[in-house]
């Protein structure tokens, strides 16, 4: 039996760390999951100093740990720095964290459910669909839901838009990745039109560009209030993806194969479905549409830990929240004192790594477009 | 229990208006292997499909030990029949040990982990279709025949009591054709598999049941079914049948169509 290596050097040596024999396997997702952690502290610190005020990382700390109770270090800041670092830039950093850590989550899951590397949900429409839902609110002014109403609408839009190109993709029971991409482009493309219409047409002139902002994605603004909804909305979605990981591996084997190995797929993937559209609208609601950290995250930590979902799901809500926190950095230090949507920016690394991705499936030959 | 009783009642699965079984019963009683054979298209992976829970036939029913398969529980059900499907795709970094683990999920309970009896079961599949060596690389990056023994090793780590695979020696070089059949004839575990190849599916059933159409056409042991006439019939060719005199299975020799008189 010959043990032929396939792939470029490159690509063996990436597969022969992430695949290694014996104990290897086990430890290396514990040390990548430590590592991120860490980054994930330093990205924090840093945007909790970095901005038109800095503040030290030391300092940053001492505020931080002394609104926590914790008094180690005796006050040497001002008044106003402790309100920029507690009340300005954390819930905003967090938020980044949160939506980071969801949205990458929601890819993963995504790709393993509708069968496609390239699915995720600002580009299959579903942010579209969130954000169509949560500016009908705030046009016309549905309240039905009191002050959940927002996200409630947003989770509507998401769900209705994930099943409309679910059920426009699917043709044999099969997705192939260009009908996918296709789908989730024209409806996106509809979607934003009505949310375009809607914008032009309605007469509250002040609101129209602050609603315009949001659809670009940003993280500007947001205070402790804002943080609580997305943040249960994404330990509800961890947890639940979690329990379920060992079944989404089985969707990777297909959807026949899932079925021999105990998955009831149609039942699972409804369930996920209404799941997945719950968080994305959550999270829509709370920053706007912010494209590609679900597609990226996804296919870098797969480099690192594997496929099995056990360890994709906790890897990628870290590097996410690690990726958005860093995004959104710049997007408020690059043009100082003018802030770039953080949208506009992952769109920016996103879209050639979407074209990198979709070129390299094209060479393996994994498009199921032909079969 | 090590070994299920299959029993196929008059089932008849329709697409339109077109019969792709029609009126199928078979039986497989514990520990037996049986083949279905038959040309393309005669109905073997749509019967096969009936009986591993993805299409639910439009009259009659297969029962598994007794009960109707599809009254149960989709995972219920995974625990008993396992199968070898002909979809597969694997795009994704998954590790042939991960792949065979999947065969373990119908009865691990939800966040439970792998445990060393796992392992093990993992461990004795893979070497029972001689794909040890493989268990840590990459699914996606085998070639079509070591794939087929890794789907072979995840239906057997799910330790069912019947196993249905869907034309099993596809891909798989002689040696392995051999070694894969040898090894699921050696299964305390009733088979029931489709195969291509009739003189392998005479050298490893104990039945065969041959499909044409959709309907049954013959069924039996090899020897008693596997006739000149019948494969005219079914095949539309012309064919010898001999005892083979080293196996002692019959052996069909396919002959060439005559030259036009």
């Amino acid at each position: 039996m010959t043990r032929a290596a396939t792939g470029t050097p490159v690509e063996r040596t990436v597969r022969r760390r992430t695949t290694g024999p014996g104990a290897g396997r086990r430890t290396r997702p514990a040390v990548t999951s430590l590592v991120l952690t860490a980054l994930l502290l330093v990205s924090v610190t840093a945007g909790l100093a970095i901005g038109s005020v800095h503040v030290p990382p030391g300092q940053v700390w001492g505020i931080v740990t002394h609104s926590l109770g914790a008094d180690w270090r005796e006050p040497d800041w001002s008044r106003a720095r402790e309100t920029i670092v507690l009340d300005v830039r954390a819930p905003r950093v967090l938020l980044g964290a949160v939506t980071g850590a969801g949205l990458a989550v929601i890819g993963t899951a995504l790709q393993a459910l509708v069968r496609n590397p390239l699915a995720e949900p600002y580009l299959l429409g579903v942010s579209s669909g969130a954000s169509l839902g949560a500016v009908s609110v705030l046009v016309f002014g549905f309240t039905l839901f009191g002050a959940a109403s927002l996200p409630m609408a947003a989770f509507g839009g998401a769900l209705g838009a994930l099943l409309l190109v679910y059920a426009t993709a699917r043709t044999g029971g099969r997705i192939t990745s260009s009908r996918l991409v296709l789908s989730g482009v024209a409806i996106a493309a509809m979607l934003t039109a009505v949310l375009d219409l809607l914008l032009l047409t309605t007469d509250r002139g002040n609101e129209t560009r602050a609603v315009l902002a949001w659809t670009l994605g940003g993280l500007g603004g947001v205070g402790w209030g804002t943080l609580w909804l997305p943040s249960t909305a994404l330990l509800l979605g961890i947890g639940v993806l979690m329990a379920q990981a060992r079944n989404l591996n089985l969707l990777l084997a297909g959807e026949e194969a899932a079925t021999t190995l105990g998955l009831d797929v149609a039942r699972f993937r409804a369930r996920l479905f209404v799941l997945l559209s719950l968080v994305t609208g959550v999270l829509v609601a709370a920053a706007g549409p912010i494209g590609f950290v679900g597609l990226m995250t996804p296919h870098i930590v797969r480099l690192f830990v594997g496929g099995d979902h056990r360890r994709v799901l906790p890897t990628a809500a870290l590097a996410g929240a690690v990726f958005l926190v860093w995004a959104d950095i710049a997007a408020r230090t690059i043009a100082a004192p003018m802030e770039i949507p953080v949208g506009v920016l992952t769109a920016l690394c996103g879209g050639p790594f979407f074209l990198w991705l979709m070129r390299r499936d094209a060479r393996r030959g994994t498009d199921r477009g032909v079969a | 229990m090590t070994a299920t009783d299959l029993s196929v009642d008059g089932v008849t699965l329709t697409a339109g208006a077109h019969h792709l079984v029609r009126d199928v019963s078979l039986t497989a009683r514990p520990g037996e292997t049986i083949g279905l054979v038959g040309p393309n298209g005669s109905g073997k992976s749509s019967l096969l499909r009936t009986v591993y829970r993805v299409l639910r036939p439009d009259t009659g029913q297969v029962r598994v030990d007794g009960g109707d398969a599809w009254a149960l529980p989709v995972r219920q059900l995974a625990r008993t029949v396992a199968a070898v499907v002909q979809d597969s795709a694997a795009d994704f970094d998954l590790a042939v040990r991960e792949v065979v683990a999947m065969g373990r999920t119908p009865h691990k309970r939800l966040l439970a982990g792998d445990t060393p009896e796992d392992a093990g079961l993992i461990e004795s599949a893979l070497l029972a279709v001689d794909a040890a060596h493989l268990a840590d690389r990459p699914f996606d990056r085998l070639s079509g025949g070591e794939r087929q023994r890794v789907l072979i090793a995840r239906a057997l780590a799910q330790r069912p009591t019947l196993l249905v695979l869907d034309e099993p020696t596809n891909h798989l070089d002689i040696r392995h054709q051999l070694s894969v059949l040898g090894t699921l004839r050696r299964l305390p575990t009733t088979v029931l598999l489709a195969l291509h190849d009739l003189n392998l599916a005479a050298h490893y059933c104990d039945r065969l049941y041959v499909l044409h159409d959709g309907e049954v056409t013959a069924s039996g042991p090899p020897s008693e079914i596997l006739t000149p006439g019948l494969l005219a019939e079914v095949y539309g060719v012309a064919a010898d049948v001999a005892t083979h005199p080293r196996t002692g299975a019959p052996h069909v020799t396919f002959l060439p169509e005559e030259p036009p008189a």
